[in-house]
């Protein structure tokens, strides 16, 4: 396969899937030209009030299903998602093959879809790639290449037509006969559904399925039924209790506190105290949002609004009036689920209003401080945050390169993990260009991107640890010595990183097992 | 056949047998296997070879751990399968040669790392205790005293200690004796932690053995002495402790061990401790040497904690001892001198330089006078603000 350079000296294929590729070619550099993807023009004649049929069965077929077709999916019941496991079953049963598979996002419970790819169901999967299925596509076992997108790129890449969804699948707590949906009600209550918007807006052929059909008008319409063409009644579509995310609980682990007090006390004294910001769930990000609500709280002063993932600890703070607004992605635990349905400042975003970079603006280009975790940072600032040091894919871009574009983009973990470096002299996979990372925060020593020279001015004072970033890739070392690298073969490519604006900005080669 | 080590995050746990065949054989099953598996691998043979010994099959479950963790669990294990055999698996030091510790220094927070627990080590500074204490007594069970000498001697080489004092609690004399050449030998200790003290002859008689000892592997230092008193005799005999040798930098109070003594039940008041601890505090006291209070040990109780240390200061305490990094900052709060006590103690200084500039013998703040003691304990309330960062305005 002809790879060539891009930008940042990464070898990218120009060619995947049968679709020509643009190699990334610097933050801003490529500018899309045409217009954007439009589904054929429908006509009420074909629509019955009542749009229901009787098996997702008959709605695929009636979708006119066949192979090689592109079906996307949303993953807001996340592990407790209980409709993509039996629809491949269902659709290697109906013996259609050579799908590609584009969820917003898989998890642990999707391990059997290994065996969809396995037999040719699947040909390949345009999302995340996590645990199993993403060992499976690192070992180069996938029939086709993985394409890697931010949840802002899949909005991009569907707006663009750069991925063309035939069947837009929308698992939804509540939904009417005309297709009208919402997630804030019901058994399955998972929060937003904007991550189905786009599925919604471009797919040829949209299927609601619920386990809750209320009389129309099903209110709020979040999908509005304007763009749905079947609905589908199944008698449970997700598991409540897995539905909201493991990782709301506040990390006990003092290391992380420390790491967290360190993101609070940079946070003020580089002069952002009281700017919105970007929570998401996850040890060190619940606690930050502590320990700088105390300060808020100490010093008077209050941020106009919040980007969710919203969890209970966000909820009690727009309670307590210390933030103005949520502006929600996705909800991770119940009470982030409540409050969205309940309260009129717990807003619902999609990642066309928060992400999309193909648009006039979006949401995260107003947060004033993100916080975010990676897998590796290199000395350059360059990130990385879907493979692990060993080359495997291991996380979904999710959110990650969306929210780069705040005014302080905070990376902050732990130096090391069970002995595995962060900090590296060259990061295996490059998901974010070194432009965009203002400040690295770790246990050991926190350091400002050398480009943000106001920043370091800002903290020239600071008792914080404040270091240059060779130094935390030298103190990293020095304590867990330098890890083998992995082998890969770099003739056979296994999944691309795209970045926002669709580019490819790296690539996951094969790991050759011994 | 021996086993070693836990199976837990960044420790390792070795089973090792001697093997028919003509070569060792290692297995490794490692969480950070694709990145240091072979690593691991070459490590041991490495270190194998070194020895005079049949081949030997050791399967590997690591959790990560670190070199030094890795070589004083192989080095435990094969003196557990042959326990006569002489030899250390040493790790390279990580620092060059250490100046002398001060005897008089901050010991605000002393905090206990189990040790045998290197996940609970690696990370211990960076909660800046004034002091860190690897433990070889209570926290390490009776069948792993040997794997945890070694690796707090392989910790000691190694670790960054950051600003804390180094301190390592031995096990109770006289077997805490059996401890040192360890410890020693690393030239990475500044303070040895005596448990159960009760009489100033074994702690003159300890500082003799470690000043010999040091003596003769050439080490030019001194080694501070920690003596702790939890028995009813200890708090007896607290005064003749303290005055026992110049090396005894302070005196601390076990709470746990001494209620048992006394046959009462600790309680979250601790009248049961409250003569106890007021008579270490005049032993001490009158020794020259500052006492340190026992450990706080519900470690989710914040304000417990904030009021058990009010209390200690108010006793006359200087320090307390925590089990939990949280304790830390709130411990340092609870010592932190008012804003009223430093104007009070710069006045004091102010004066009292002024005196001596003028040569004269009495100190006088206004129309007090003030008597030396007080000088000094200005003088001392002064340094501790400083570590405060309080500043003259």
């Amino acid at each position: 396969m002809e790879l060539v350079k891009n930008s940042l000296g990464r070898l990218v294929p120009q060619e995947v899937n049968g679709k020509r590729q643009i190699p990334f070619k610097g933050i801003g550099a490529h500018k899309p030209e045409g217009r954007k993807w439009s589904p054929p023009i429908p006509s009420n004649s074909d629509y019955p009030k009542d749009k229901r049929v009787s098996s997702l069965k008959e709605a695929l077929e009636k979708c006119g299903i066949r192979d090689g077709m592109t079906i996307g999916i949303h993953h807001h019941f996340r592990d407790g998602d209980l409709v993509i496991n039996p629809l491949f079953d269902l659709i290697s049963e109906m013996g259609i093959k050579d799908i590609t598979f584009a969820p917003t996002a898989l998890f642990p419970t999707h391990e059997p879809l290994i065996n969809h790819l396995e037999s040719g169901v699947i040909h390949h999967i345009e999302g995340s790639m996590n645990g199993p299925i993403g060992r499976f596509c690192t070992e180069g076992k996938m029939r086709g290449i993985g394409v890697l997108r931010s949840h802002g790129g899949r909005w991009q890449a569907i707006q663009d037509g750069e991925l063309k969804i035939d069947i837009g699948i929308i698992p939804a707590p509540a939904a009417d006969i005309m297709g009208n949906a919402n997630g804030v009600q019901g058994p399955s209550a998972c929060g937003p559904l904007g991550f189905a918007l786009a599925d919604a807006t471009f797919a040829d052929k949209v299927i609601v399925i619920t386990d809750n059909l209320v009389p129309f008008p099903c209110v709020p319409w979040e999908i509005p039924g304007m763009l749905v063409d079947y609905v589908v009644e199944a008698e449970k579509i997700g598991i409540p209790e897995k539905i909201v995310s493991g990782t709301t609980q506040i990390t006990k682990s003092p290391t992380r506190l420390l790491i967290a007090q360190y993101i609070a006390q940079f946070i003020e004294e580089a002069g952002y105290l009281g700017a919105s910001f970007q929570a998401g769930a996850g040890g060190i990000s619940l606690a930050f949002v502590q320990f700088l609500a105390e300060r808020m709280k100490a010093k008077g002063v209050k941020a106009p609004f919040a980007r969710g993932g919203s969890t209970k600890f966000l909820v009690d703070l727009l309670n307590e009036g210390l933030i103005g607004y949520i502006l929600d992605g996705q909800s991770f635990d119940l009470d982030g689920v409540k409050s969205l349905r309940d309260n009129p400042k717990h807003i619902s975003t999609s990642p066309f209003t928060s992400y999309n970079y193909h648009s006039k603006g979006n949401f995260a280009n107003y947060v004033g401080v993100s916080v975010l975790g990676a897998t590796e940072v290199d000395i350059n600032f360059c990130a990385n945050v879907v493979t692990h040091s060993d080359g495997y894919l291991l996380h979904g871009i999710g959110g990650w390169q969306n929210t780069l574009f705040a005014d302080l983009t905070i990376l902050a973990f732990p130096l090391f993990r069970g002995r595995i470096p962060i900090v590296v002299e060259e990061v295996t996979t490059v998901c974010a260009p070194p432009e965009l990372i203002d400040v690295v925060i770790t246990e050991r020593g926190i350091a400002i991107n050398p480009k943000r020279e106001d920043l370091i001015e800002r903290m020239k004072n600071s008792n914080l640890p404040i270091v240059k970033i060779e130094d935390l890739y030298h103190i990293a070392k020095k304590i867990c010595g330098t890890p083998e690298k992995p082998k890969i073969n770099k003739e056979k490519p296994v999944a691309i990183i795209k970045w926002v604006d669709g580019t490819v900005i790296d690539t996951v080669f094969q790991i050759i097992k011994e | 056949m021996v086993s070693v080590g836990r199976d837990s995050k960044e420790d390792i746990f070795l089973k090792i047998e001697k093997e028919e065949g003509q070569q060792h054989i290692i297995e490794i099953e490692s969480s950070v296997k694709n990145l240091f598996g072979k690593h691991i691998k070459e490590l041991i043979l490495e270190n194998l070879k070194k020895l005079d010994i049949p081949p030997l099959r050791i399967d590997v479950k690591d959790n990560g751990a670190l070199d030094f963790v890795i070589l004083a669990r192989l080095e435990a294990g094969i003196k557990r399968l042959f326990p006569d055999l002489k030899f250390k698996f040493l790790p390279e030091k990580s620092f060059e040669d250490r100046i002398q510790a001060p005897k008089e220094r901050p010991r605000r927070s002393r905090l206990y790392v189990p040790g045998n627990q290197p996940d609970l080590m690696i990370n211990a500074y960076l909660f800046k205790p004034d002091g860190i204490i690897l433990d070889l007594e209570d926290s390490v069970a009776p069948s792993e005293k040997d794997a945890a000498l070694i690796l707090v001697r392989n910790a000691l080489m190694v670790l960054d200690f950051g600003q804390s004092e180094r301190m390592v609690r031995i096990n109770q004399l006289p077997k805490g004796l059996k401890d040192l050449p360890e410890i020693l030998e690393t030239d990475g200790v500044d303070c040895i932690l005596v448990p159960k003290a009760e009489r100033g002859e074994d702690i003159g008689q300890l500082s003799l053995f470690i000043k010999e000892y040091l003596n003769k592997i050439g080490v030019v230092r001194n080694i501070w002495l920690m003596p702790i008193i939890e028995s009813a005799l200890g708090v007896l005999k607290a005064y003749e402790i303290a005055s026992s040798c110049p090396e005894v930098c302070s005196l601390a109070f076990g709470a746990e061990d001494f209620t048992k003594d006394i046959g009462a039940q600790r309680t979250r008041e601790g009248r049961e401790s409250f003569v106890a601890r007021s008579m270490l505090v005049l032993g001490a006291r009158a020794a020259g040497v500052p006492p340190i209070d026992t450990v706080f040990s519900d470690v989710e109780d914040m304000e417990g904690l904030l009021s058990s240390v009010k209390e200690a200061q108010a006793l006359g305490f200087e320090g307390k001892g925590c089990i939990h990094p949280r304790q830390i900052e709130v411990i340092h709060k609870g010592f932190k001198p008012t804003e009223e006590e430093f104007q009070w103690a710069l006045k004091v200084k102010k004066a009292y330089e002024e005196a001596k500039e003028k040569g004269l013998g009495v100190v006088a703040l206004g129309t007090k006078m003030i008597d030396p003691p007080v000088v000094e304990r200005a003088l001392k309330l002064i340094k501790l603000a400083e570590i405060y960062g309080m500043k003259e305005a």
